[in-house]
């Protein structure tokens, strides 16, 4: 079966508590009736937490399975390793997320359940300053509703880096 | 409680303190929340070893923080476009301020609208991230 994410009000708080985001809009149905959008709503960037839903995401541990952050080793824990897996999951942490853009088509509420096409982008390089060279990918991830309707269409560029990139 | 065009100038500024003093148990609860549980955020012990000098937070909870200052000033519902490049790296223990510019005021198909140029920068005054956002305005 496809991947789907069902829209799920206590998810929609538990996320907006991680971002520090108090707006009763996100948990409080009463106050959420007297607003403009006349009912809860997701914060801009939920939909990221499709990755909960997509069951070859590999940046979440899965049952019985190898995991590259830390255990009794400081990279790999849980299963042993696949003699044929060099680096697992995310690729022991060499890529990351560049860029991330959203156009919102209709208001993302509880009790929708999302499902979606993603189609590849471009593929370009650059010379970086400290992290070497670096590849970047563009994904674009349209998002529809249980009735076809786009609720919310995503583009996603990342990036894969020689070295760490350590900035900032 | 939505902006209206007839309050907006170009070069208006609004600006909030998304984050004061980020703890690593908040960059937890993000990959809770969001499902990216890349070690890289979470575990110290791990990043090191990947040659960072210790785990960092995920560009989207610095875009979800963000999208914090925008909602609360835009008003609910009314983002129509959001868009960030992660350009420096965001630490525990960093103390984030989001930014918004007006752009333009325009009118689209009957629709006011508002450009924004968005930004957020460190203690330090880095940009960790920038970006724009477009929002429908009264």
């Amino acid at each position: 079966m496809a991947d789907q994410f069902p829209i799920e009000a206590g998810h929609i708080l538990l996320f907006a508590r991680s971002v520090g985001d108090a707006n009763p809009i996100y948990y409080d149905e009463e106050y959420a009736k007297k607003t403009e959008p006349g009912a809860i709503i997701a914060p801009p960037t939920f939909v990221q937490a499709s990755a909960q839903f997509t069951e070859d995401y590999g940046l979440r541990p899965k049952v019985g399975e190898w995991w590259f952050g830390s255990g009794k080793e400081p990279r790999g824990s849980g299963a042993p390793k696949p003699p044929e897996q060099e680096s697992g999951g995310g690729g022991g942490g060499g890529g990351l997320h560049a860029e991330q853009h959203y156009e919102y088509h209709r208001p993302l509420t509880p009790g929708m359940v999302l499902h979606w096409e993603r189609e590849p982008g471009e593929t370009w390089e650059r010379e970086g300053r400290r992290a070497g060279k670096l590849i970047f990918t563009e994904s674009i991830t349209k998002y529809y509703d249980q009735d076809n309707n786009l609720v919310i269409t995503a583009r996603s560029v990342g990036v894969r880096t020689e070295r760490p990139a350590t900035q900032g | 409680m939505a902006l209206k065009a007839s309050d907006l100038s170009v070069g208006q500024v609004h600006e909030e303190q998304v984050c004061y003093d980020l703890s690593r148990t908040q960059i937890v609860q993000y990959a809770g929340s969001s499902g990216d549980y890349n070690p890289l955020h979470t575990d110290e012990i791990f990043a090191k070893a990947a040659g960072y000098p210790g785990a960092f937070a995920h560009g989207m909870l610095t875009m979800g923080l963000t999208g914090k200052m925008l909602t609360n000033w835009v008003g609910d519902g009314r983002l129509t476009k959001f868009g960030v490049r992660f350009v420096s790296q965001v630490w525990p223990g960093d103390t984030l301020t989001s930014k918004a510019t007006v752009k333009e005021i325009r009118e689209e198909g009957g629709q006011k609208l508002v450009d924004l140029e968005v930004e957020t920068v460190n203690q330090d005054g880095t940009a960790v991230a920038t970006g724009h956002a477009t929002a429908r305005v009264d």
